[in-house]
């Protein structure tokens, strides 16, 4: 079938726009959202399997299929509106491509991702993977205004809007972000952006974890809006100890004082970075997570921080883990076995913490599933909105583990 | 629908004193905040717990019967109007604050919590809760919910669905489901995001956790008067683009102004202006200064004939009185007011306020504006009398050139109020056929047979083309 597959992609998608990846799978990246709507289509009629990829740097294209369907064509940035501070960009143009255009014009899209700076925009949606600037500026999912999305079965549907306030309609940009492709297939994103900040300064500390969580916690009493504020294991911050990373950004008048006062504060031993320092600390914790098979999201209200990094360790290791020490949220990565990772998902839900399995090899998210057992109702919802999006099951998408709980 | 046997069924759950038939108390419920809408409810029934709004749900879909939640009822799209055949489910029963986690910033409230009761029960503790529509001292968390409520702070605080973290919610047939989690983090897809603001139409919400802000350190009011509207568009693009996040960056024209100063909330602001911009500034003291500062700088380059700043809350409170009561002034000049709702890029509000002036001297009508201009959320407010049928049609022809003139600039057709019964019609020029059609398929997932809140946001030929679909 893969000859015939190879060449009907090619006559829905442009010749040029198929390929063969390095597993001999045809692979087709079409190059507007037309022709990735027709593929779709086809897919739906002929009841191929698809696996939805960006430039398969963050999750393993690995996903089995009868073709892969990448949006790494798709990467124009339609436009950016300085005014407005809004920019209309296609889902596969990568984040450092992004980043450079946006900055050209005095801006930034405040997300900061964990992997490489390649990475497609739409990956950074779909998996909904924030990085430590969460904690000043929010989750993935305030920084999307709208989108378009392509269902399963070649719809193109239109959600949100341009604009920074909008309540038409439901809100099905919601439930792209973090839908990992299993909602449909993002192809546009309208983003909500910011001006350049002219002052940056970046702070660590290093000690012991349980001493550095409670210093945090004194720091987000305090009420200042530090755009950052994270704690790193050893292994991601290469160091010996614990780090904790403080970020401040604004006006110089705004954020000086607050880095003072760190600096000169007697029981604490901080130091500052400079800005190029600063910039490859934060680029190696983000690439740092790579270096784990396994990546897995948690999040826990402040004061369960310390418990949750506890069983955390006892169950899986100490691993590469970026918390939010003022957010809650927990990114660990490292290597781990199914059962390991369905009992830690057994034991955190007990606290209430839900457990997202962001990024591993098939196998292990074929088992456990993106997001596994849902609390009691849940699951049926969700497998009628799949349906709703993906009638005929054809985006391979492991949102729910087959294993069971 | 049988009245006396569906009031015999529900009295039987939640006592005969909570259920209402008779005319005269149905018509409390007839109308919500907009005027041009009303409606008359089968009958109310009002639970006190979720225990009796599970059973009331068990009992609806026993009997197909449909059904509309109610908060306070101050919504402004006709959203929470029920008709003859269906039940009306007011929620204001529930009304407890369960708890406030001061630690970890979270609290957990019933639906029928007043918006502005959280943020008095949390003040001692140091936190508020950020949403603050108009109504706030009136509506209902969870009306709040339904509608994603915004509010003048929401510029740099974000809107509802940005504040609440996790739900409790009976659905059509009673049961029972839990979204998100006490952390913010999704349970599995962001069911939460989803659910907020769909209007009533996929459930009932019995229980809600909000993220709570802590209360600035410090807080600066500017107000800026300009004589030109056109200048203080400008300067609300000007201040967006500099990188500052107001609070609040709000707008009042002439109109307005002069409603409120004749009015009992009057403070003596001028009304010889075209426009009052109202910013507010919060944060740690050096923060403040130093964006205070750089706005009032941005307010003088764009021509502010005068400014004035406000740092203590009485003086604050001053400068904010007339945008808090402009409603309240306006409801003087006519018997009626129609306050509505788009959204344009911000770039786009010069323009855009030329345009509303341009049809309110073509159509004679008294239009008056007060928004918020940071979101570029425009709020015109048009004086009438509905007794006078032709001038409630040129307010609706003049609604209607302004809703597209708002979807024509890019923006949107309602910014915090909702689509409701009020602006259905626009929907199909807002979304393609195919994105309302998978709407219709989202509702149908949570509401399979259709009875939460009928008749809302779909305009009946959408509604059919759907099933139609489906039927194919």
């Amino acid at each position: 079938m893969s000859a015939a597959l190879f060449a009907r992609l090619g006559e829905i998608a442009g010749p040029g726009s198929v390929e063969k990846d390095p597993r001999g799978l045809p692979r087709v990246a079409p190059d507007s959202e037309e022709s990735l709507a027709l593929v779709c289509r086809e897919a739906h009629a002929q009841r191929w399997r698809i696996r939805i990829e960006g430039r398969g740097s963050w999750l393993p294209a690995d996903a089995p299929a009868d073709f892969a369907l990448s949006t790494r064509s798709l990467d124009r940035i339609v436009a950016v509106s300085a005014a407005n501070l809004v920019a209309t960009i296609q889902a596969g143009a990568s984040l450092e491509r992004v980043r450079r255009t946006l900055h050209d014009a005095g801006l930034w899209l405040a997300i900061d991702p964990p992997g490489n700076p390649e990475r497609t925009l739409g990956s950074v949606v779909a998996t909904s993977t924030a990085g430590p600037l969460r904690q000043g500026f929010g989750p993935v999912r305030d920084h999307v205004l709208g989108l378009h999305v392509v269902t399963g079965d070649g719809r193109v549907l239109q959600a949100g809007g341009r604009v920074v306030k909008n309540v038409a309609g439901y809100d099905l940009t919601k439930l792209q972000v973090g839908g990992f492709g299993a909602f449909g297939i993002v192809t546009t994103l309208h983003l909500r952006l910011r001006a350049l900040l002219p002052a940056d300064a970046t702070l660590l500390l290093a000690g012991a974890r349980d001493r550095l969580t409670l210093i945090a916690r004194e720091l987000v009493a305090t009420g200042i809006p530090y755009a950052a504020l994270e704690l790193f294991s050893p292994a991601l911050a290469a160091g010996a100890e614990w780090t904790l990373a403080v970020r401040l950004m604004g006006a110089p008048e705004a954020i000086e004082p607050e880095a003072a006062r760190l600096i000169g504060s007697t029981s604490n031993s901080w130091h500052r970075l400079t800005l190029d320092r600063a910039t490859s600390f934060w680029s190696q914790a983000s690439r740092g997570i790579l270096a784990g098979a396994v990546t897995i999201r948690l999040g826990s209200v402040l004061d369960g921080l310390d418990e949750l990094l506890d069983l955390l360790h006892q169950q899986i290791g100490e691993g590469l883990v970026s918390a939010g020490a003022g957010s809650g949220s927990v990114r660990w990565s490292g290597t781990a076995g199914a059962d390991r990772i369905r009992e830690l998902r057994r034991l955190t839900a007990a606290r209430e913490i839900p457990l997202t399995l962001e990024r591993a090899p098939w196998d292990l998210r074929r088992r456990l599933g993106h997001f596994g057992a849902y609390r009691e109702g849940v699951g049926l919802l969700v497998g009628r909105l799949r349906e709703a999006f993906d009638p005929t099951e054809r985006l391979q998408v492991a949102i729910e583990g087959s294993d069971g709980d | 629908m049988n009245v006396e046997e569906v009031a015999h069924a529900l009295s039987g759950i939640v006592g005969p004193r909570w259920v209402r038939t008779r005319r005269a108390e149905l018509a409390t419920f007839r109308a919500d905040g907009l005027p041009t809408h009303e409606s008359t409810p089968g009958l109310v029934v009002l639970p006190a717990n979720r225990a009796e709004v599970i059973a009331v749900m068990r009992q609806l879909e026993h009997d197909g019967i449909s059904f509309v939640a109610r908060g306070a009822g101050t919504g402004l799209s006709g959203g929470a109007l029920a008709d003859p055949t269906t039940v009306l489910l007011s929620l204001t029963r529930l009304n407890r604050i369960l708890g406030i986690d001061a630690v970890n910033r979270r609290a957990r409230v019933e639906p029928g919590v007043v918006n502005a009761r959280l943020s008095e029960a949390a003040a001692p503790l140091g936190l508020f809760y950020a949403p603050d529509p108009s109504s706030q001292t009136a509506c209902t968390l969870g009306g709040n919910v339904a509608e994603n409520a915004g509010g003048p702070h929401c510029l740099k605080y974000g809107v509802t669905t940005n504040h609440v973290v996790a739900l409790e919610v009976v659905l059509t047939d009673g049961s029972v489901v839990r979204l998100g989690s006490a952390q913010g983090e999704c349970w599995g897809p962001d069911l939460v995001g989803l659910f907020v603001g769909s209007e009533g139409m996929f459930g009932v919400v019995t229980e809600i956790t909000v993220r709570l802000e802590p209360i600035p350190v410090s807080v600066r009011t500017i107000a800026a008067d300009f004589m030109a509207l056109r200048a203080a568009g400008e300067t609300v693009t000007a201040i967006i683009a500099s990188g500052v996040v107001p609070a609040a960056l709000e707008m009042m024209d002439q109109s307005c102004l002069k409603a409120v100063e004749a009015s009992i909330y009057a403070t003596g602001a001028p009304t010889d202006i075209a426009a009052l911009l109202l910013v507010e500034l919060d944060g740690p003291t050096e923060s403040v200064e130093a964006e205070s500062a750089l706005v009032e700088a941005l307010l003088r380059r764009h021509g502010a004939r005068d400014i004035r700043v406000a740092v203590q809350a009485l003086d604050r409170a001053r400068l904010w009185q007339g945008r808090k009561k402009a409603f309240g002034a306006l409801g003087r000049l006519a018997p009626d007011l129609v306050v509505q709702d788009a959204v344009v890029p911000r770039s786009e509000l010069p323009d855009i306020l030329d345009r509303i002036a341009a049809i309110r001297d073509r159509l004679g009508l008294q239009i008056s504006n007060v928004f918020h201009a940071g979101d570029g959320n425009l709020h015109p407010c048009i004086s009438f009398d509905r007794r006078d049928p032709e001038l409630s049609e040129r307010v609706e022809l003049a609604s209607r050139e302004i809703m597209t003139a708002c979807l024509d600039a890019g923006g949107s057709l309602t910014g915090e109020h909702g689509v409701g019964a009020d602006k259905m019609a626009y929907m199909p020029a807002a979304f393609t056929s195919a994105t309302l059609h998978a709407m219709l398929d989202v509702k149908r997932v949570f509401d399979p047979g259709g009875r939460a809140n009928p008749g809302k946001v779909f305009p009946t030929h959408v509604c059919r083309e759907w099933r139609r679909g489906h039927a194919a």
